[in-house]
């Protein structure tokens, strides 16, 4: 665990050293704002309307108008973004030749996977953390309910877990940073969408692909349920791609 | 001590090493020669427990690099032939990160960074980014980040590749005042290096050991003739004539200017016999010595001759 640590840390100061991070933090930071700004522009819109017209029965919740919508699109940014952050974990210790470094230390290999994973989602919780600015804004001007925006975000962090999970594999199948983005962001999309197959599979097999598909499990953490079956869904998901990661490093040696 | 064992390694179908055996003692120093794709690195990181063997063992202290190798990557040091540097770090914190990882702890740590960035002569550089630095610094950082951790054994593959003559001499210093307190296995394309620094010589060839010996027994063994080397000052067509008359000697070969190398039969002690021709004849006799054997003509007597019998 000390090891892993140590290897996070390096990778962190790497990020934080390293221009891709502040440009890749800044156009996330900008659109997501724009999203922001222009949902809540809409829900303002909105409750004037309501207010003009007195309709009744009309539930206008920030929670559900604003945050929920907001985080939704966050994920999608993620999706296109977090390949970029976790390209180089493998790919440039291989092709600048440090991994050896590594590999002749004492460490495991779980641990330099695991060191890799915690610095890739650091980077993500901090872009996320910055990005929180729009909710404070929303408390300080309204009452929304904290539980969901708590298990909204916690839904959040753990669909890019899944992401990083998948970087940090693709990332060890190639010494190519564009081809292990490439590969995260297909295999990513590709979990996502794949979903939309569940009406023309049928009953059976559309529920196992309602399942498998990412952004399924994320709705109910938005609304504020935190069930089981997503979360076994999400670590799992993680544990099974840093397990391939382990698979794919550990052969490579004996090639 | 290093104990390797009928050392096999394949990469797909094609066999880099096979079949090595040989023993490094403690506090030794062994170079290990071999021209480009001996497999002089495959079995470099086959000992620092980078890649696994086909087959065959190693054994480093008593473990084994199969089944103790988080043992063995404490004792070791390596430098791999591209050093492991990432570019975008200070010389500092890329040696605090390497001796971290290779699991020093506390303060420990800090002295064994600076000790190392003295011994390495890295002081005025310590601070910089190591992708700005020359290539003879990244190598020197390199070889400072095989030492941090005071390891008992270095693996060095080719540490004065790509510098200037006096970087060479330096790093060459530096491992001369390692191997006092260290095993130390290090591979070189440069032959003269080899003589200089290592007691013994493992020659690989084609994934297979050539010879295993000091650099004396090598010599020896290898010299079928002695040579020597005679000068004369006066112009005399007869010096040839008049050597190749002697019943020893094999061959005569004229250099530039009076100069005459001599291939005779081994122990013919035919000194005072040239001695005495040059006086009598007046050549004015400037010079006669013995050549010993290089270890360049050694290398060459071996990877060549080898050649020759496949061929």
């Amino acid at each position: 665990m000390r090891s892993a640590w140590i290897i996070a840390k390096r990778d962190l100061g790497s990020f934080f050293n390293s221009p891709i991070f502040y440009v890749v933090t800044t156009v996330f930071l900008i659109i997501y704002s724009f999203i922001f700004f222009n949902i809540l522009n809409f829900f303002s819109f909105q409750s004037f309307q309501a207010g003009q017209l007195q309709a009744m029965g009309i539930n206008l919740n920030l929670n559900e108008m604003v945050i929920e919508p907001s985080l939704q699109n966050m994920s999608v940014i993620l999706l296109m973004i977090i390949p970029i952050i976790t390209m180089r974990s493998f790919a440039d210790e291989k092709k600048m030749k440090t991994f050896r470094l590594l590999l002749s230390s004492p460490v495991h290999l779980r641990e330099i996977i695991l060191g890799k994973f915690l610095a890739c989602m650091i980077v993500v919780a901090v872009m996320i953390l910055i990005s929180s600015y729009s909710v404070g804004f929303l408390f300080l001007l309204g009452e929304p309910e904290p539980g969901p925006v708590i298990t909204g975000y916690l839904g959040v962090l753990l669909m890019a877990g899944c992401f990083v999970s998948v970087g940090i594999f693709a990332s060890s199948l190639t010494d190519n940073q564009i081809i292990a983005a490439v590969l995260t962001f297909g295999f990513s999309l590709f979990m996502w969408v794949i979903g939309w197959g569940a009406q023309a599979a049928g009953s059976t097999t559309g529920q196992v692909l309602q399942y498998i598909s990412i952004v399924d499990h994320l709705e109910r953490f938005l609304k504020g349920l935190v069930n089981t079956s997503d979360l076994v869904y999400y670590l799992s998901f993680i544990l099974f791609n840093l397990f391939l990661c382990h698979r794919v490093l550990d052969s490579n040696r004996w090639r | 001590m290093i104990e390797v064992e009928n050392l096999t390694k394949h990469y797909g179908p094609r066999r880099a090493i096979n079949n090595l055996t040989f023993q490094v003692a403690q506090g030794e120093v062994v170079g290990f020669l071999g021209p480009n794709g001996a497999g002089k690195s495959t079995t470099m990181n086959i000992l620092s427990c980078i890649l696994p063997a086909s087959s065959g063992t190693v054994r480093i202290q008593g473990y084994d690099t199969f089944e103790h190798s988080l043992e063995i990557r404490k004792m070791i040091g390596y430098l791999p032939e591209t050093p492991p540097l990432y570019p975008d770090m200070s010389v500092r914190d890329y040696l605090m990160f390497a001796a971290r990882v290779r699991g020093m702890t506390g303060k420990r740590t800090g002295n064994a960074v600076e000790k190392v960035i003295g011994s390495c002569s890295l002081t005025d550089v310590s601070h910089r980014i190591i992708g700005r630095l020359s290539k003879g610094y990244q190598q020197r950082v390199g070889l400072a980040q095989a030492m941090v951790h005071d390891p008992d054994i270095l693996i060095l593959d080719e540490p004065t590749i790509g510098l200037d003559p006096i970087q060479i001499i330096e790093i060459r210093k530096l491992i001369q005042e390692l191997a006092a307190s260290h095993t130390i296995i290090l591979s070189s394309h440069i032959l003269p290096e080899i003589t200089q620094i290592c007691q013994r010589v493992i020659i690989i060839n084609e994934g297979e050991i050539a010879a295993v010996d000091s650099l004396e027994g090598l010599t020896a063994s290898l010299r079928k003739s002695e040579r020597l080397s005679l000068t004369v000052r006066n112009e005399a067509k007869q010096v040839e004539e008049k050597l190749n008359s002697l019943e020893q000697v094999l061959s005569v070969l004229p250099g530039e200017k009076n100069q005459f190398l001599l291939e005779c039969e081994l122990n013919s002690n035919l000194q005072d016999e040239i001695a005495r021709l040059a006086l009598e004849n007046q050549w004015g006799l400037v010079e006669l010595k013995p050549l010993s054997l290089t270890l360049e003509d050694i290398f060459l007597k071996l990877t060549i001759e080898e050649k020759d019998v496949q061929a």
